[in-house]
Parts: C-alpha cells; sequence; structure tokens
C-alpha cells in the first residue's frame, strides 16, 4: 500500500466516522444523564431524512440541517416524556423510536417526492461543500506532512470539523462545568441530585435535548454531506455502531474519538477492499463489517478492561421515602 | 438566637398515602441549640415527617414555622434554603465523584467549577478543624468507609450553611467508635448553637445524647418529654403502648455435647474477595453464641455457608459427621434435612418470596416432604392446616394465611420465618439478624423463642450487628473482624467498649482499655 492510499483511506475514516462521533456523543450526553437511548439509529434517519427533504426543496443545506435537528429532537422529546416523565422502560421507546423512524420516513418520502421512498439527489447548495484549508495549496508540495495536511486534514465539510471540535467541548462540559458536574451526578445517583435541590426531570431532558441535537447533525451530515440525498434505512446500523463504540470508549468523550475513528476505519478498509486476500485466505467484507460489534462483545466479557455504566442507567428515577 | 422562639416548630401536620394515615396532627416544637429526639418503631410516620419537613413530601394539612416564621418546603431546594439538612439512612451520595464534588453538587458557585472546589477546599478545612469532621477532600466516595461517608453527608449539610440538621437513623451502619464519633461531632454542633433532630428506635441513644424526645406510634405524636425526666422503660411503653419487657429473661446456659464444630472455614465471593479468611469455631447444645460485627465482616458469607448456598473449604461437623462444602449435598435442602435450621438475615430476599402468600412461605425449604404430597401434586389442604397451626402458635398477626407475605409487617413476617425454621425441630438453628425492622412488641416475642429454643437443648448460632441483641440473647459471644474471630468472651465479663475495639480490628483490648 503506498502513501497516497493509506492517505485516501484515512482520510475516508475520518469521513465515516463523523456520524459515528456525533452519536457516539449524542448518547454520551444522554446515557451520562443515566437515560439510555438505543433510538440514535431512528433519530439520525429521521434527521437525514428530512435534511435531504428539505434541503431539496430550499435548496439550502443550512435550512436541512435545522430540519434534521429539528426532527431529531422531536423524536427525542418522545423519547424523554416516554421514559422521563412516564418513567416508562427506556429499552422499549428507543425501539419504538427506530420502528417509527424506519417507517414514516419512507412513508413520506415516497408520499412527497414519488421516488420510491428516497429523496432526489441534491446537487449545489443543497449539500456541504468541502472546505479548503487555507494554505492547502501550497504547502502540498511539502513531503509527508503537505499531503497529510491538504489530504486528510483540509478538505472536509463543516459538520466534519464540528464533530471533531464536539470532543473536547464535550470533555470540557462534562468535566469542568457546574452542568457537566450535574449530568454526571444524575446519571450516577439522581437521588443525591434530588435532595440537593437540582431538578433530576431538568437535567435529564437537558441531556436529552442535547442527545437530539447530536443526532440530528450526525443524520443530516449522512444525507447531506456524506452522500448527496436520502435513501431508505441509509444509516445503516451507524446509531448501533455509535452505542457499541460509546460502550468501548467507556463513556468517556476522548476515548470516544478513538472509538469512532477505529470503527471508522474499519468501515473505510470493508470499503475500499471488498474481500481483503491475506496470501492464500480470504476475509470476507462482512467480517470487517462485523468487526465493531465483535469488539463490543470481547468489550463485554470484560477482556479489555471493564466498561461500567453509568449506575443509575436505565432507572426511571422514583423518588422514595 | 433568640431562646424562646423555637427553631423548627410544626403545627397540626397531617398527611395520608390512600387509606393510610401516616402522620394525624402533629405539633411539635424544637428549640434552638438542642438535640431533639424522635423515636418509633417502623412505620410509625418519623420518616414520612421528616420528608415533609425537607420537602419530600406536601403536607395535607398543618404548618411549618422555621425561627418563628411561617414557611413553604415544597420542594428540597427550599428546604435548603430555610437552613435545613438532612443525613439520609441511605446516603445520598455519588459514589464515583470525590468528597469535594459531592460537597458542591447543588451549591456550585457560577458556571464553572474552579472556583466552587477551592473554595469548598477552604470550608471543609474550617468545618474539620471545628467540628472533628476530617475527610479527605480528594478521596471517591466509594473508597470511604460508611463513617466517613456519613461525615460527608454531614459536610454536604454544614456547606450549604445549615442550622437545622435532621439525621435519619444515623448510627445503624455505624461501628459503636464511629457513633460515638458521630456523637462528639453532635455536641460540637450543638454547642455551635446548631438544632439537630435525630431520628432513631434505639432507646440508648436517645439517652445518650437528646436534650428533649418526641414519641411517636401510628402516625401519632403521643408524647414529648425532657430526657432527663424520663426513662428506656418510659419510652419504650409510649412506643408500643402497652409494658414491654426490655431484658430478656433467661436461666444460665448448661451447655451439652458438641453439636457443629467448624474448623478453618474459607469462602470466597463472586467478586474474588476472601470473605472467611479461616474460621474455627465449635457450638454447643443447649447455648447460644452471639457473632458480634460490623456489617460486611464476614458474618452473612458464614451463614450463607452453613446454610448451604455458598461454598467453601475447610471442615464442618454436624454430630461429628463432616457436612459437604461443595458439590453434591452441599445445598440449602440438604442442610434442613441434616438438622441446620436457617433465619437468614434478609428476610426480603431470602427468607421469603413476598408476593407468595403466608401459607406458601411457611413450608419453603421442606416443600418436598411427605406430609405436603399427595401423589403427584402438593396437598394444600395438609399445607393450609399446617400454616394455620404455624400462625396461631406463633402469634402472627394478622391471623389470615392468605395473605401475601408483602403484607405483614417486619416483626410477623419475621415469626412466619421463625415458625417455619423452628417447627421443624432443628438440632442447630442459624439466625440472622432476627428483629431488624422489627417493633419492640415483636422483638420481646421472638427474643423469648430463642431463648425457649436453647433451654430445649438445640444451639443456636446468632448473628446480629445490633449490641444489645447480641448482650441479651448470647452465652459465648465470637467477634467478626474483615472476615476472621477476633475472639470469644463471655457477655458477662465484657462491655461494649471492649466488643467495640474487637469490632474494628483491635484485639489487645484489655491494654487498649486500659491506655
Amino acid at each position: 500500500m503506498d502513501f497516497l492510499t493509506l492517505l485516501q483511506v484515512l482520510d475516508s475514516t475520518v469521513r465515516l466516522a463523523t456520524p459515528l462521533l456525533l452519536a457516539c456523543l449524542a448518547g454520551l450526553y444522554s446515557e451520562r444523564a443515566g437515560v439510555f437511548d438505543i433510538g440514535l439509529e431512528g433519530k439520525m434517519l429521521a434527521a437525514a431524512f428530512l435534511s435531504a427533504g428539505v434541503a431539496y426543496v430550499t435548496g439550502s443545506v443550512w435550512l436541512g440541517l435545522f430540519a434534521g435537528i429539528a426532527a431529531s429532537v422531536a423524536l427525542s422529546a418522545i423519547h424523554g416524556l416516554a421514559s422521563i416523565t412516564f418513567r416508562g422502560n427506556q429499552l422499549i421507546s428507543g425501539v419504538a423510536i427506530n420502528f417509527l423512524a424506519a417507517g414514516l420516513t419512507v412513508l413520506i418520502a415516497q408520499n412527497w417526492f414519488k421516488q420510491g421512498g428516497r429523496t432526489p439527489s441534491l446537487i449545489g447548495g443543497g449539500r456541504w461543500e468541502n472546505i479548503t484549508l487555507p494554505f492547502a495549496e501550497t504547502l502540498s508540495g511539502v513531503p509527508v506532512l503537505g499531503p497529510i495536511y491538504a489530504e486528510l486534514i483540509s478538505g472536509h465539510s463543516l459538520l466534519v470539523y464540528v464533530a471533531f471540535a464536539m470532543v473536547p467541548l464535550t470533555w470540557w462540559i462534562l468535566f469542568r462545568t457546574r452542568f457537566g458536574l450535574r449530568l454526571r451526578a444524575v446519571g450516577e445517583a439522581p437521588e443525591a441530585v434530588d435532595t440537593a435541590g437540582v431538578s433530576v426531570v431538568g437535567l435529564r431532558f437537558a441531556a436529552v435535548g442535547i442527545c437530539g441535537i447530536l443526532c440530528g447533525i450526525a443524520g443530516s451530515y449522512l444525507a447531506t454531506g456524506l452522500q448527496a440525498g436520502f435513501v431508505k434505512d441509509m444509516t445503516a446500523g451507524r446509531g448501533f455502531i455509535a452505542l457499541a463504540a460509546l460502550i468501548f470508549a467507556k463513556w468517556r468523550p476522548w476515548y470516544a474519538l478513538g472509538a469512532c475513528l477505529l470503527f471508522g476505519l474499519l468501515q473505510a478498509v470493508a470499503l475500499r477492499y471488498q474481500n481483503i486476500d491475506l496470501g492464500g485466505v480470504v476475509i470476507p467484507v462482512q467480517v470487517m463489517d462485523a468487526l465493531p460489534y465483535i469488539l463490543t462483545v470481547v468489550i463485554l466479557a470484560g477482556f479489555v478492561g471493564k466498561a461500567i455504566p453509568p449506575r443509575a442507567g436505565g432507572e426511571p428515577y422514583v423518588k422514595e421515602r | 438566637m433568640n431562646d424562646t422562639v423555637p427553631a423548627i416548630e410544626l403545627k397540626g401536620i397531617s398527611k395520608a398515602f390512600g387509606p393510610v394515615q401516616a402522620n394525624k396532627d402533629i405539633s411539635i416544637r424544637v428549640m434552638p441549640g438542642t438535640i431533639h429526639g424522635i423515636i418509633g418503631e417502623n412505620g410509625a410516620g418519623k420518616s414520612t415527617l421528616m420528608s415533609i419537613l425537607y420537602g419530600f413530601y406536601k403536607a395535607d394539612a398543618g404548618e411549618i414555622y422555621i425561627s418563628g416564621r411561617k414557611t413553604d418546603i415544597p420542594d428540597s431546594q427550599a428546604a435548603i434554603s430555610a437552613g435545613i439538612g438532612m443525613v439520609f439512612q441511605h446516603f445520598k451520595l455519588v459514589q464515583n465523584f470525590t468528597v469535594l464534588e459531592n460537597v458542591i453538587l447543588g451549591a456550585e458557585e457560577g458556571g464553572l467549577l474552579n472556583n466552587s472546589l477551592s473554595k469548598a477546599r477552604k470550608v471543609l478545612k474550617q468545618l474539620a478543624e471545628e467540628y472533628e469532621l476530617s475527610v479527605d477532600p480528594d478521596a471517591l466516595i466509594e473508597d470511604l468507609s460508611v463513617g466517613h461517608q456519613q461525615r460527608v453527608e454531614i459536610l454536604k449539610a454544614l456547606y450549604r450553611q445549615a442550622d437545622i440538621l435532621i439525621l435519619d437513623e444515623p448510627t445503624g451502619v455505624l461501628t459503636p467508635a464511629e457513633a460515638d464519633h458521630l456523637f462528639r461531632i453532635l455536641d460540637n454542633l450543638r454547642a455551635e448553637g446548631k438544632t439537630i433532630i435525630l431520628i432513631t428506635h434505639k432507646l440508648r441513644e436517645i439517652m445518650e445524647i437528646t436534650d428533649t424526645v418526641s414519641v411517636m406510634r401510628r402516625g401519632e405524636m403521643t408524647a414529648t418529654v425532657k430526657t432527663s425526666e424520663t426513662s428506656p422503660e418510659e419510652l419504650a411503653e409510649l412506643m408500643v403502648g402497652r409494658k414491654v419487657l426490655l431484658r430478656v429473661d433467661k436461666k444460665p446456659a448448661t451447655p451439652g455435647e458438641k453439636l457443629l464444630e467448624i474448623k478453618d472455614l474459607r469462602h470466597v465471593d463472586d467478586h474474588g474477595v476472601e470473605r472467611l479468611k479461616g474460621i474455627s469455631l465449635d457450638l454447643r447444645a443447649g447455648e447460644i453464641l452471639g457473632i458480634a460485627g460490623v456489617a460486611g465482616n464476614g458474618q452473612s458469607a458464614l451463614l450463607e455457608v452453613l446454610g448451604g448456598y455458598a461454598d467453601a473449604t475447610g471442615s464442618v461437623k454436624l454430630r461429628g459427621q463432616e457436612l459437604p462444602l461443595s458439590g453434591p449435598g452441599s445445598d440449602g435442602s440438604a442442610r434442613r434435612e441434616a438438622g441446620i435450621g436457617h433465619v437468614p438475615e434478609d428476610r426480603h430476599h431470602e427468607g421469603l418470596i413476598l408476593d407468595y402468600t403466608a401459607w406458601e412461605n411457611a413450608i419453603f425449604g421442606y416443600h418436598r416432604d411427605a406430609q405436603y404430597q399427595k401423589g403427584l401434586l402438593m396437598d394444600h389442604d395438609a399445607i393450609r392446616k399446617d400454616a394455620e397451626g404455624k400462625i396461631e402458635r406463633f402469634d402472627v398477626r394478622p391471623a389470615n394465611c392468605n395473605l401475601a407475605a408483602k403484607n405483614f409487617s417486619g416483626g410477623n413476617q419475621q415469626k412466619i420465618v421463625l415458625a417455619r425454621e423452628i417447627e421443624r425441630n432443628p438440632d442447630v438453628l442459624l439466625i440472622g439478624q432476627p428483629t431488624r425492622g422489627v417493633d419492640i412488641g415483636a422483638i420481646e416475642f421472638i427474643h423469648q423463642q430463642i431463648v425457649r429454643l436453647r433451654d430445649e437443648g438445640k444451639a443456636i448460632l446468632l448473628v446480629s450487628v445490633e449490641l444489645d441483641e447480641i448482650f441479651a440473647l448470647s452465652d459465648r459471644i465470637a467477634v467478626m473482624f474483615d472476615g476472621q474471630i477476633m475472639g470469644f468472651r463471655d457477655p458477662a465479663e465484657t462491655d461494649q467498649r471492649e466488643l467495640g475495639l474487637l469490632m474494628a480490628g483491635v484485639t489487645n483490648t484489655k491494654e487498649a482499655s486500659h491506655g
């Protein structure tokens, strides 16, 4: 493999890791606050559809982004209502959201665009443009570092940079701000938050809301950045891979970056080399697709350290006597 | 502060949960700078009353006055700003946060943490010096002992500038030494003019530290008296509504043959922690051996191993016969068959199936006995009749064997378990925490049953975290600490202080008690 191929694979890794990273951080906020969310997939899908639809109709990728976020936040609100206000089962609510999104997106798309449940391809202003960072052209002649800067770091769409900037920002919010302290506390011991005179419900809704926004950005990126339009089930399990990455990352922002890059790399390799020939043994592409899940099982089995979820995760908070 | 205006005054507080009247027209005045005890049995309404004061529940009727001002307390935030701090029985701490983080949670200064943390560090240092409340500010809660965790709870309240501190059953989880330290802290707080409400069911604590005591029974405040003008006997009578015997009436033991011989018993739990580190003891017929110790020092593991639901190594002989400690023949029913009855520590999880009826619960563990079978099926009539007899003999109330176990009070649940195990006439009876969460009236009855069994020549292994209970019942006392037996003592020749030191792992108690 030559240097340029390597760069191309890594470049594709960055693109593919972006939606994973956004969804993973979305899940991180929600689960750190004690609300498990397996509806990441559904929220991304809804966002992907609505952002593509609105971007096509209005020709504005920004309006598309906002519509995508709105769709995702609306589903978050349902999840919050079901699992926080009415203390329902968080897993069931999440599953319901996934089904709802999978069905509704295709139904509305067919009704709206009559193209078999997809949106028309986006052109021009309907898609995110790649940003060329300053001096990318001039520096590309510099050996090694030049191509890395020009190919790998420069030339992505705005949302990619947003996603990567979210990592330090999330770390800072979680560990350096009052909001972060309370958010982490409410996922570990909501009764401590409650007796300290802080609203458990308010905090959890805030976390679920942030989760909705980030999932919205992730879905919009899929339909208006990575691809040019919405197709049926285009999230293709990314929401679940993001959840796997979240466990892999032990619910920590920087680890999440590492996990998402790793899973992005696996996807990039699978995309570029359909079947990998290792001198006689051919690894089929399905193995690469399954690797994130296999790695997660290995983690959960405790081979690579222990992943301890937030203690109050998955449980609705009921005041006890 | 004006000494004639009460720090807290409650007027006519009432609260009902459905048909249950938890608090009935309760009025109370707590003077500033005093320690006011509230005593009452489980379910008397103490915790409900305090939850109303801390804004967890809204009272149906009644008024709250703080330092003479009428105050509404709709939520915890309002209670905190009214200067009320609460130390719950089950601590409200974030386990993987540091002490500092727990202290500032909800009382942060501004949006960023840096300022709050450095301010809290300073304040904590002051408080530590002022009140003997030292805790490492950077330690994680999960690494702290229970006593230190409780200090963090008190620090949390003081950091929020609480003038009124409510403590709910604060000594339940503490060693005697830790409890003494807590009382010193409370003394210091009182000297500084803080007002303290102490909720407890332990008469000794009330007599030791409070200035005034209020007694609650069935949702009502039955009396408020000066501690110096009352006695434990009078308080017990006020709590229960009739005269109770606080001392257990028993003759000296007449120990017979060795029934149970335990040698070098070792047990490692599921987390790989060695819970029993070589326990050796003998148990004779006609004696009660009390195992004292702070919860979590291996007593539970000992009961589980002997009761047949945890594996171990070492040797256990019953009447000279070796019992298997793992593999076939080491389970609970084999132990019961061999003649070892077991009243487990946790009656809700191990002693009963709460959703099952009393008659079903009355045969668990013995449900394979021939007398309960009718061909392939169970003989429900026989089981019911059997249960009705047990209920009558053990005075279970209500005497209705069709009620689910969860509908009985703690004391009556315990009577069901005791009836099941005792009526099978075991040679050895293991009893864990026989009176935990049991009201005083029932305690009297349960203690009498245990002594009766001893007088019939049975061997009884009693595990209890209540030292008073150990002293009242035991003919011999063994103290456990960290999976080992620190020593055996004769109850007539030892005292709470010596046992307290043993429970904390100090072995040369003679020296320690002189120096």
